[in-house]
């Protein structure tokens, strides 16, 4: 890996104050906070910020970063000891403690971040959170998926170390975006790991809670004199019946075909006519004759007219 | 690699106050004070009988992250969730249009 300058993370200069250091932090903050933008890699930089800030906020750690550079390694490892690491960017920000909401957390929690050997100061583990974006095809037809994640665990003197850890999680069918899923005794320690399941992007269809849409072509013929059509779903190739004299931007439901399960979704098709391009002479003289006898005014309720 | 057995895989359905204040490793009082600013919905009459929802367990961890990340307060995670959904379903209504 490797080593991020985190001046440059910050886009601050290396002279720069602690009040300037904090300004630039709480903007760059507020901007890549992966619950107020979702974007590819905003989790990944929010993370990097917050990693970046908590070291040159610290007189003491800043100064030995300004002095060892790329040697801070040796000091780094004491940072992940307070950090829940994902590899893959599939991690949420650090929960660790901050004295300005030390408030509102229970207080096993704070109990057990102030033990020195990281020991549970309560019987109660601490469920360990990440979030992983699933692709829709997945949880449309259910799928086991792969994640690279490490988890706290004890080494032989008491001390939580961190290890890797690939998981194979089968991810049920039809769970909602923005559900979680608790996998029993996964997140170290007896722990359990908790899973954030978040939609990934999907270039064809837009899911909306249960229901997905997806834009259909179609022929000014097939829109005309109604057709059977081929039509994408996540789960595979459907067949769906265009009504004649069918409207550009008219949506067809498939009723109980969007996500399944209990409270299945529907699939709806949005129906966009396109034209095909006048590039022959006999296109074009195809073109004219519809003009010519159709007698078709679009405009006509308008007042715009011919 | 560990493969995680079906039975280990449960699907957080609904929770009740104290098993989201766990969840979310905060005080119930915190959790309350979301249901009073309307941060979140809960199903059931009296705190006892609060269940919280999916969609609210998701709004609790936001709450939450919002909360330690940005040191806003509840009356901002408020507006700031409220904002957010808006700005979501603009964005899905704005996806719909032909483009």
């Amino acid at each position: 890996m490797v080593q991020e300058d985190f001046y440059k993370t910050l886009g601050v200069a290396r002279d720069a104050s602690s009040d300037d250091i904090k300004r630039a932090y709480r903007k760059l903050a507020r901007k890549y906070h992966p619950d107020v933008n979702t974007g590819a890699d905003t989790a990944a930089r929010f993370q990097a910020i917050g990693h970046a800030h908590d070291v040159l906020r610290d007189p003491e750690k800043r100064a030995a970063y300004d002095k060892f550079g790329p040697e801070w390694e040796t000091l780094k490892q004491q940072q992940q000891q307070e950090q829940t690491r994902w590899t893959g960017g599939y991690g949420f920000a650090p929960e660790d403690m901050s004295q300005a909401d030390a408030g509102i957390f229970e207080d096993y929690f704070s109990a057990f971040r102030q033990d020195p050997f990281g020991r549970r100061a309560s019987t109660r583990p601490m469920d360990q959170h990440a979030r992983i974006d699933i692709a829709l095809e997945d949880i449309f037809t259910g799928a086991t998926k792969t994640f690279g994640l490490q988890v706290p665990d004890l080494d032989d003197q008491g001390r939580v170390v961190w290890r890797d850890q690939r998981i194979a999680v089968n991810i049920p069918k039809g769970i909602a975006a923005g559900q979680h899923l608790r996998l029993k005794g996964k997140g170290g320690q007896g722990a359990d790991l908790i899973l954030e399941v978040a939609l990934a992007p999907h270039p064809t269809f837009r899911v909306d809670g249960r229901d997905i849409s997806v834009a259909l072509p179609v022929t000014p013929w097939e829109a005309a004199l109604g057709a059977k059509v081929g039509m994408p779903t996540p789960g595979g190739k459907v067949q769906i019946t265009v009504p004649p004299n069918a409207r550009s931007g008219q949506r067809l439901r498939l009723k109980g075909r969007g996500l399944p399960g209990p409270h299945a979704g529907d699939l709806y098709a949005e129906l966009q006519i396109i034209n095909p391009p006048v590039n022959t002479a006999e296109a074009r003289a195809f073109y004219e004759r519809m003009a010519k006898e159709l007698n078709f005014d679009p405009r006509k309720d308008q007042g715009g007219g011919q | 690699m560990r493969l995680a057995d079906h039975d280990q895989i449960e699907i957080i359905e609904t929770l009740t106050l104290g098993e989201l204040s766990h969840f979310c490793h905060v005080r119930t009082d915190w959790v309350v004070s979301l249901v009073d600013y309307g941060v979140l919905d809960p199903l059931g009459g009296h705190a006892s009988d609060w269940r919280f929802t999916p969609p609210n367990v998701l709004r609790a961890r936001k709450a939450r992250r919002l909360t330690h990340d940005l040191g806003l307060n509840l009356a901002g995670v408020a507006l700031v969730l409220d904002l957010i959904e808006e700005r979501d379903a603009l964005a899905r209504k704005l996806a719909q249009l032909p483009h």
